[in-house]
């Protein structure tokens, strides 16, 4: 077992330790039902699909995940833990990464206890259960992008109110970038090649995509791609900010 | 052994170390004094390799913190300022995790963990959560933390702050046992814990190293070194008995007690024997009669205050506004 596993389940075991974890759970349980089947109408719209479960996952991670992301940093720069931390022989990258892999297995494991609404469009109708699995990662992923950002914004600041604020803007910005009301906004003169690349950043573009059971690598890769840069700049800006 | 070469640190609006260079040998207790702000914190940050230096190098048995940071780190055990560790874990848990990351597998890991709770007497509160423990205890399990893996060089930031006199006195203990064959750095602001167990001071103000030496050496370096002090039962005009002795270079009368008095050596002269035969030729009523090792806080403020007067500011802000600015980008 190397360090990152080491740390990882560390911090997993700190989550649990504390009632932050089962809070968080069942928040997000109770969030996705009143979506799922108020808001959504999962009965009314007769289909046997989960896409208004998943489609208001970018606004309910919105808030969600951040108030998981905050405390990554800006907790052990608080207590200072972070100057034991990283005076062990630890890697930076092994700390980085194994702190982000915790957060993203608990926002992992609050998606997979949504089981019993995968359940029940299963006892109501027969669903492309291969086009859900797609989806239930495509979410998970896209949660990553959401922690990857929170991860970056947490080493920031020790103060965590400050990073869940920062957090929420900047994840918010990636969801709007793809949709309709942002891209209506760029005058005619912005060059179509210009708008096109904004909205390829958009979480909305590749997950709407998603959760619709369209299921492209490139998808996938965007949001592979988006976490590790934003945990590198997360690397980049603890290494910076040690001093204060 | 421990070398540090020409170490400079800058944050944005100062210089927290200023072309620091010591070296540190096996078997020294080396503590670290200077007044809040002076850079102690900053130099430990550095050494430990939490903080990378602006320039100059420190290498420990050889590894460069900055080339090699792995190997360098795994010589070393650090208790940062203020014993940080992570509140919601048991010391059980806590310190497990840390033999985990130091290395350790399967058995050591318990074992190394019974070790160091016994050397710092943690095992009443091993299922406690941090949080819930006392800050004696806290500190304790951040000494347990940094002798896990029975490292070569030990650096302890202020490890006896906040801790009551029976804490203080156990922990120095812990230290003077742990120095046998280590390096130990401690810093600390508290003067008698100097005499209590390094064998080596090194006084820094400014980022700048202003005495080197024993306790010993410091305290030799006191105005007070080689005074006598003397209480008497009556009022009696020593000084015009003194009058004639070269050596004596003042006399001092305390401010509270009027009936004691401070009698000053010369630099480099010993006053004892003449000022006793004094006291007995001319009868004085005496009821204490000693010669002083010299204070360590007398040279502790002489060097550090001579070190701020040197930046030529005006006599009122110097003592104040340097440090303050110190403070907030080092702490």
């Amino acid at each position: 077992m190397g360090n990152l596993a080491i740390i990882f389940k560390r911090e997993l075991m700190s989550y649990f330790a504390t009632p932050l974890a089962y809070i968080f759970i069942v928040i997000f349980l109770i969030s996705n039902g009143i979506f799922t089947f108020d808001l959504g109408g999962l009965y009314a719209r007769g289909q046997a699909d989960l896409l208004p479960f998943f489609s208001f996952h970018p606004w309910l991670y919105l808030i969600m995940v951040p108030a998981i992301g905050m405390t990554l940093w800006a907790d052990e720069r608080k207590t200072g833990t972070i100057e034991l931390l990283l005076t062990l022989p630890v890697r930076l990258a092994d700390a980085v990464l194994g702190k982000f892999l915790a957060a993203w297995a608990l926002t992992g494991i609050a998606l997979l206890l949504t089981f019993p609404i995968w359940i029940t469009v299963n006892y109501l109708g027969d669903p492309d259960n291969g086009v859900i699995l797609a989806a239930y990662i495509g979410s998970w992923f896209m949660a990553g992008g959401f922690l990857a950002i929170g991860s970056c914004m947490s080493a920031c600041t020790k103060n965590s109110v400050i990073a869940f604020i920062l957090t929420v803007s900047i994840c918010f910005l990636f969801v709007i970038m793809g949709s309709p009301i942002l891209l209506d906004a760029f005058p005619g003169w912005v060059p179509q090649i210009l708008v096109d690349a904004f909205s390829a950043m958009g979480f909305l573009t590749h997950f709407d995509s998603i959760a619709k059971g369209v299921l492209d690598i490139r998808d996938f890769l965007f949001f592979s791609v988006f976490i590790a840069a934003w945990l590198m700049a997360s690397a980049i800006v603890i290494e910076m900010k040690k001093a204060n | 052994m421990i070398e540090i070469s020409h170490l400079t640190k800058n944050f944005d609006q100062f210089t927290a170390i200023d072309d620091l260079s010591f070296t540190v040998k096996e078997g020294e207790v080396l503590g670290f004094l200077g007044p809040n702000g002076a850079g102690k914190s900053t130099t430990m940050k550095v050494i430990t390799g939490f903080l990378s230096p602006s320039s100059g190098t420190v290498t420990i048995d050889g590894h460069d913190i900055s080339t090699s940071p792995m190997a360098a780190k795994s010589l070393m055990g650090y208790l940062p300022e203020g014993a940080p560790s992570y509140g919601d874990m048991t010391t059980l848990e806590f310190l497990n995790f840390i033999a985990q990351v130091r290395g350790y597998r399967g058995e050591e890991i318990a074992r190394r963990v019974q070790h160091a709770i016994d050397e710092v007497e943690l095992a009443s509160v091993s299922q406690q959560t941090i949080d819930t423990l006392s800050k004696g205890f806290k500190r304790r399990v951040g000494l347990a933390q940094a002798i896990m893996h029975d490292p070569k060089v030990l650096i302890l930031d202020e490890p006896t702050d906040g801790l009551d006199p029976n804490q203080k006195h156990h922990v120095r203990e812990l230290i003077k046992n742990l120095a046998r064959d280590k390096i130990v750095i401690i810093s600390t602001h508290i003067l008698e814990e100097v005499t209590a167990v390094c064998s080596r001071a090194i006084i820094i103000s400014q980022g700048k190293i202003v005495a080197d030496g024993t306790p010993a050496e410091l305290e030799s370096r006191s105005k007070y070194h080689q005074a006598v002090s003397v209480r008497l039962t009556d009022d009696y005009d020593l000084e015009a008995d003194l009058a004639n002795l070269p050596d004596v270079a003042a006399v001092e009368k305390d401010e509270e007690n009027k009936l004691t008095f401070t009698i000053l050596a010369k630099e480099g002269k010993s006053i004892f024997s003449q000022v006793s035969e004094i006291a007995q030729s001319k009868q004085w009523p005496v009821t204490e009669f000693h010669v002083s090792r010299g204070q360590l806080e007398d040279v502790f403020r002489t060097v550090t205050q001579q070190s701020t007067s040197q930046q030529s500011m005006p006599q009122q802000s110097m003592s104040q506004q340097p440090i303050s600015q110190r403070q907030q980008g080092a702490e």
